[in-house]
């Protein structure tokens, strides 16, 4: 008996050992991918600023008062710092109206595709993914071809005798909104589409069958079936969206800046690696926190269901 | 109120109803020049092998379907081109097809809510209709948890809740197993004569729709075939296919001699003759087949109406089949009550006399 035991225990301990042995190659990945250099940007956040970029070697908490507060250059008091709030906000607004802009026009397509017969959905998966095979910047800089003054829009707009002046739409939030639906409309179809296609229409049926009229069906029982790939669709436009970086600077012109521009500042001409280091982790827990609100929302109506 | 009678009112009337899907030289035709009046309050089954074309008319009943020609009226309005959720008529789907995302009692409420009921009798409709199919201690649960059976009851109480003129089932039972097959038979059958609603009801079992049905339209490759009783369709089926898709029959081909009074001669190949019962459109005289079905002939002492050989005895508990080669070469099957313990003295090898019962042959169209 004992001998049996003794026996599974150290084929149970050979199996454990084998089998972090086989996880490994996944381990490492994450560590190297994920949390190592996360720790790198934590660590950054808290040294001071080389003279010529880069960091010292020592603690200083400035970096993460500066994301908040500002210090005034003569008599050295802290006051929030408002251009900082004020990029925060916009880039979460824009993010925001970017997910529900493409969820407005996601979704009609995402149904449009599942309801293709099935040779054809293939066909329009396609197409769908055909801009990810085109670089963003040049994405982007088409979009710009297109609104700015001289552009097809413009031109055409006073060509039509709609309007007399070129709309200066170019360098301002709506350029950046119009870049960012357009590049990220993509990542919001496909979830959608890959939960209406899985999707039983014959739920539709009974759903007319017992009285539903077309926008009823849609309310009660299409969204409701749909939700898992329209939270997917919107964490996926969502938090590339507030991180934003071509869109922003490209269509925005540079005064229009998102998080993504003003880190990028810090770790260029602004020589403060700390101060971004700071303000990436900032953004990452903002993101964080929306998503858990968002998920958490979104799970607790559904308990309130069962 | 009850109203369980079924009345000479047509609740469904179904008039020269073609579908075809695609166009042109292509064209399937599902369903071709259907015409069935479906009476208020009546358990009307479509019955006929998978692919015949029921759901498709079903389908044009509940309005996910328009016909390519024809109409259907429901209590004498034109329904055809009125979309699903206008029609006074509810499905119980070949699969149910309940919302997922719902508990038993939403799904229930889900007719009675779109059509604007108060909340008060929404909520006491769906515990009638809960306890009408037994489930008001699942009204909490979710559908996905629940077993066929109970997924069963669901769907029947939701399309049930909103008292439709008529209720559409599409092979509703198939997907159980043979005890709560036979249990949710009589269940429907109860929920018909309680709730007064006329059923319209689909099966492949020949037996289902026997058992369960006022009246029966046999259908094959897209064509209605026969409507009838189930005493008629089993007894007087009308051609070859309905005789051999209800029930085990026995097919025979003679020459038949004119036909006088409903009855006729037929002269088989090993000469004897048999009398059988012959619509006056039957050919008045050539080759035409007849049916006898195997429980309406037996063995007999003396001459009976045909001779043959036992070539194989089948004991099947309530009954014996005995397997015969006719002395014209035909195969027939008779079928014998064992009546009592000691059992028929007949053995495989034997020649014996077979007498058909009195009106039981039936001459049908080939
Ligand atoms: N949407 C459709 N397009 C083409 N053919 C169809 C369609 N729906 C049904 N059919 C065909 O019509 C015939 C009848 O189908 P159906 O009514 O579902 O038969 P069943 O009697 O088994 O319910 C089948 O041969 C089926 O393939
Ligand atoms: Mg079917």
């Amino acid at each position: 008996m004992t001998s049996a035991n003794d026996l599974t225990t150290k084929l149970e301990a050979v199996d454990a050992r084998r089998r972090w042995l086989l996880a490994s190659p996944a381990l490492l990945t994450i560590f190297l991918a994920a949390i190592g250099p996360l720790f790198i940007v934590l660590a950054y956040s808290f040294l001071t600023p080389g003279d010529y970029g880069d960091v010292k070697w020592q603690f200083s908490p400035d970096a993460w008062i500066g994301v908040f507060f500002e210090r005034d250059i003569f008599d050295d008091t802290l006051s929030l710092a408002t251009a900082h709030v004020d990029i925060f906000w916009r880039s979460v607004k824009l993010a925001l109206i970017t997910t529900v802009a493409t969820l407005f026009f996601g979704f009609p397509t995402a149904y449009f595709m599942a309801t293709r017969n099935e040779r054809s959905r293939d066909l329009w998966q396609f197409l769908i993914t055909i801009p990810f095979w085109t670089n963003l910047l040049i994405r982007t800089l088409a979009i710009l071809q297109i609104i700015r003054n001289e552009g097809i829009l413009n031109t055409a707009l006073i060509k039509l005798g709609m309007i007399q002046e070129p709309i200066q739409i170019l360098f301002t939030d709506t350029a950046i909104l119009i870049g960012m639906v357009y590049v990220y409309l993509p990542l919001m179809v496909l979830p959608i589409y890959a939960s209406l296609e899985r999707l039983d229409f014959r739920l539709v049926e009974a759903g007319y069958d017992l009285y539903a009229t077309r926008w009823r069906v849609l309310r009660k029982i299409i969204l409701p079936l749909a939700k898992p790939g329209i939270i997917a669709g919107s964490i996926l436009v969502f938090i590339p969206a507030i991180g934003a970086f071509v869109s922003p600077s490209v269509l925005g012109g540079g005064k229009n800046m998102m998080f993504s521009n003003l880190i990028e500042l810090q770790f260029g001409q602004g020589r403060n690696w700390p101060l971004g280091s700071a303000l990436s982790i900032t953004v990452m827990i903002i993101v964080m926190a929306a998503l858990l609100v968002y998920v958490r929302n979104n799970s607790a109506k559904d308990e309130r269901h069962a | 109120m009850k109203n369980t009678t079924i009345s000479d009112d047509c609740a469904v009337d179904i008039r020269a109803v073609r579908k075809a899907y695609g166009a042109g030289e292509s064209a399937f035709v599902a369903l071709d020049n259907a015409t069935v009046s479906v009476r208020e309050n009546e358990f009307f089954t479509l019955l006929g092998p998978s692919g015949c074309g029921k759901t498709t008319l079903l389908r044009m009943i509940a309005g996910f379907d328009y016909p390519t020609s024809g109409e259907i009226l429901l209590n004498g309005s034109d329904i055809t081109s009125l979309p699903p959720f206008q029609r006074p008529v509810n499905t119980v789907f070949q699969n149910y097809a309940l919302f997922p995302h719902m508990t038993v009692a939403e799904n229930v409420a889900f007719g009675l809510e779109a059509l604007g009921k108060p909340r008060t009798e929404v909520k006491a409709r769906v515990a009638e209709m809960l306890r009408l199919v037994q489930l008001e201690h699942l009204a909490g649960r979710r559908t996905n948890q629940m077993s066929g059976g109970q997924q069963q009851r669901v769907a029947l109480a939701r399309a049930l809740a909103p008292q439709p003129k008529v209720l559409l089932l599409d092979e509703p039972l198939s997907a159980l197993d043979y005890k709560l097959r036979k249990e949710m038979q009589s269940e429907l059958k109860r929920l018909q004569y309680e709730t007064g609603i006329t059923f319209i009801f689909v099966t492949h079992d020949q037996e289902e729709a026997l058992t369960m049905s006022d009246r029966i339209a046999v259908m094959s490759a897209g064509r209605i075939l026969q409507i009838g009783t189930p005493r008629e369709i089993y007894n007087r089926p009308a051609d070859r296919f309905v005789a051999s898709f209800i029930g085990e029959t026995n097919f025979l081909t003679g020459a038949l001699h004119g036909v006088a009074n409903g009855k006729a001669k037929i002269t088989l190949k090993s000469g004897q003759s048999v009398v059988v019962n012959a619509a006056s459109d039957a050919p008045a005289s050539g080759d035409v087949t007849f049916i006898v079905r195997p429980e309406h002939a037996s063995v007999v002492e003396g001459s009976g109406d045909l001779r043959g050989i036992v070539e194989k005895v089948v004991y099947f508990g309530t009954d014996t089949h005995l397997h015969l080669r006719l002395s014209g070469g035909e195969a027939f099957t008779v079928r014998q009550q064992n009546g009592s313990v000691s059992g028929s003295a007949v053995e495989a090898g034997q020649a014996v006399a077979v007498a058909i019962a009195e009106g039981a042959a039936q001459v049908v169209r080939a």
